[in-house]
């Protein structure tokens, strides 16, 4: 019989969302060309999918997309109604997509950004420019682990402030972690990796 | 015998005194904690603590099958366990791209807007009583008793309704329904008017609501307030007017807007948007269309993979659903809900800054917060 590679994983875990680019007779909004224009480089990928638009934004350039997308009169996104994440650990770009939801008071249209970041790669917070994201990011660190600089107050806002670990990513059990982990991080990573092995076996 | 110590000035103390407000505290609606930082009765600034709630909905949300989800979105706003159910089913509706009949979608507008009734009446009855007006608590509940009856009658509970499923309904109305709904219309219709008498005009009620938490409509959008706060400083932004779902786009009502931006223009609004909802269920009551009440649904619910964010107006605010479906597994991926009371609470601090410690429980009561919701 046949051996398995010692770290292959049980089913193919998803890769990410495929973000199908725009079909032939969608026409883009006006802003997503303006804001090519005003930050170049800030947009790498253009998706539409169930009439939603999605763009693709580096990290490093969050920080001015962001700032040109509620400053410029086509895209006037006052209202940041969301910022959350998704978690796809074998993914080879970055294992976190890092989502704003943005809508617009004055011309009533929607867009998300989405920026794709590693591990431990920092992303710069846009608390200055929208305000309303201070307590999302919280929930995006708390529950992700996603480090934001530049924030105000960066605290976990939902766990208790000691907690370990961080709950929403996939690698984490449902069940939690139980006292181990609480207790002695080092002896629960253990314990998690002979089971995986046996899982395996 | 030593003469006393006379501390001089200890009465004119002008050091902080921090004062913790919560989890177990009545006008906190739940287990919110507010921590306040005090000049004599001043606040100076104030730490709002979350969390205490906290059942971890989402996770456990990615590892049950499309259907099981329904009834978890109930135990979020639970005082509008309905609007979950709609918001949640039409985000899955949408991954689908499935049509849902236009007779589900009717029944879906009059469950909402009953639920809007439901959670304004609780909305008026503890915002008044946290101020000090006993009487409308108890007139409020009197009605929001009609509306749970009418539930009761719809759907077998009387709070976590799981009333919808994904493409429909599970069940047509009971007969009869509908004409008990228009008679809870017209009673309800007359009950407003009793409760508007009771404080729009009182001076008590004008003293501790006028000027109190005012915020501009630029910092309330960029705060990310939604739903009635932000509508009490003027931005008309209704998801069921912009972007219309269920049956908002066949029916006639105006969006009530403040001018002022304070606890008592937000008052105001939510006053009109009892009439507003009145309004849209007796359309819908006397328009219901016939026909089936489930769409096409496959048997096994199973989105192709993507990603959607879908938002509807809850009484609360946006209440919005972010679903990514791998196009595998019978779960969805990530589950994520923008709930309204979340965001409409990070306003709190800025609104109570400079308030008085009486106000800070005026201001909780006007934001209208579930405390399940904001910390799912």
């Amino acid at each position: 019989m046949a051996e398995a590679p010692a770290h292959a994983p049980k089913a193919a875990a998803p890769t990410g969302p495929p973000d199908p680019p725009p079909p032939a007779g969608v026409t883009a909004p006006a802003y997503i060309a303006s804001l090519q224009a005003a930050v170049p480089g800030s947009v790498t990928k253009v998706s539409y999918w169930l009439g939603d638009w999605t763009l693709v934004v580096p990290a490093a350039l969050i920080l001015q997309a962001a700032q040109h997308l509620r400053d410029a009169a086509d895209a006037a996104f006052d209202f940041c109604s969301d910022v959350t994440a998704t978690d796809w650990p074998p993914r080879a770009e970055g294992r976190f997509d890092v989502i704003y939801c943005l809508y617009s008071t004055r011309h009533r249209h929607r867009v998300r950004l989405k920026v794709i970041l590693g591990e431990q790669q920092p992303l710069a917070s846009v608390t200055g420019v929208w305000p309303a994201a201070n307590w999302l990011e919280r929930e995006v660190y708390d529950m992700f682990g996603v480090g934001f600089t530049g924030h105000p107050d960066r605290r976990r806002i939902l766990m208790p402030e000691d907690w370990q670990g961080f709950p929403q990513r996939k690698d984490y059990p449902l069940e939690g972690p139980g006292e181990l982990l609480l207790e002695n991080p080092l002896e629960w990573l253990k314990l998690r990796q002979s089971r995986e092995q046996a899982d395996i076996e | 015998m030593e003469a006393p110590v006379i501390h001089h000035g200890a009465m004119f103390d002008t050091n902080e005194l921090v004062l913790n407000m919560g989890p177990q505290h009545p006008s906190t609606h739940g287990v919110l904690r507010v921590v306040l930082r005090l000049d004599g009765e001043k606040v100076v600034d104030a730490d709002v603590v979350i969390g205490y709630l906290h059942r971890g909905i989402e996770k456990l949300s990615e590892n049950r099958n499309w259907t099981q989800i329904i009834l978890l979105t109930d135990r979020m706003d639970y005082v509008a366990a309905a609007t979950n159910n709609v918001g949640y089913c039409e985000t899955v509706e949408k991954l689908l791209s499935l049509e849902v009949p236009r007779r589900a979608r009717y029944i879906r507008t009059i469950l909402c807007e009953l639920q809007r009734i439901a959670s304004h009446c609780l909305w008026v009855g503890t915002h008044a009583m946290d101020i000090g007006a006993m009487t409308v608590f108890l007139y409020a509940f009197r009605e929001r008793e009609l509306i749970l009856d009418l539930f009761e009658e719809m759907c077998g509970a009387r709070l976590t309704y799981n009333s919808m499923r994904v493409g429909g309904l599970p069940q047509d109305i009971p007969p009869g329904w509908d004409k008990k709904v228009l008679e809870f219309c017209t009673i309800m219709a007359a009950k407003i008017d009793e409760y508007e008498e009771l404080l729009t005009h009182n001076r008590i009620w004008l003293e501790r609501t006028k000027g109190i938490g005012v915020i501009s409509g630029q910092t309330a959008t960029a705060l990310g307030l939604s739903g009635p706060p932000l509508r009490g400083s003027g931005v008309a932004k209704d998801v069921r007017k912009d972007e219309p779902y269920a049956a908002y786009d066949e029916m006639q009502f105006d969006v009530p807007v403040g001018t002022a931006g304070d606890t008592y223009d937000r008052y105001l609004v939510r006053m009109e948007e009892f009439k507003q909802s009145l309004r849209i269920i007796r359309q819908a009551t006397e328009g219901l269309p016939e026909g089936p009440i489930v769409g096409k649904v496959p048997r096994l619910i199973k989105p192709p993979a993507g990603e959607t964010y879908h938002a509807i107006e809850s009484p609360k605010g946006e209440l919005g659903y972010f679903i990514v479906s791998d196009g595998k597994s019978t779960n969805p991926y990530r589950f994520r809900v923008r709930p309204p009371s979340f965001c409409n609470l990070q306003g709190l601090r800025t609104l109570i800054k400079g308030h008085l410690v009486a106000d800070v429980v005026a201001l909780i009561g006007s934001l209208d917060v579930v405390l399940g919701e904001v910390d799912r």
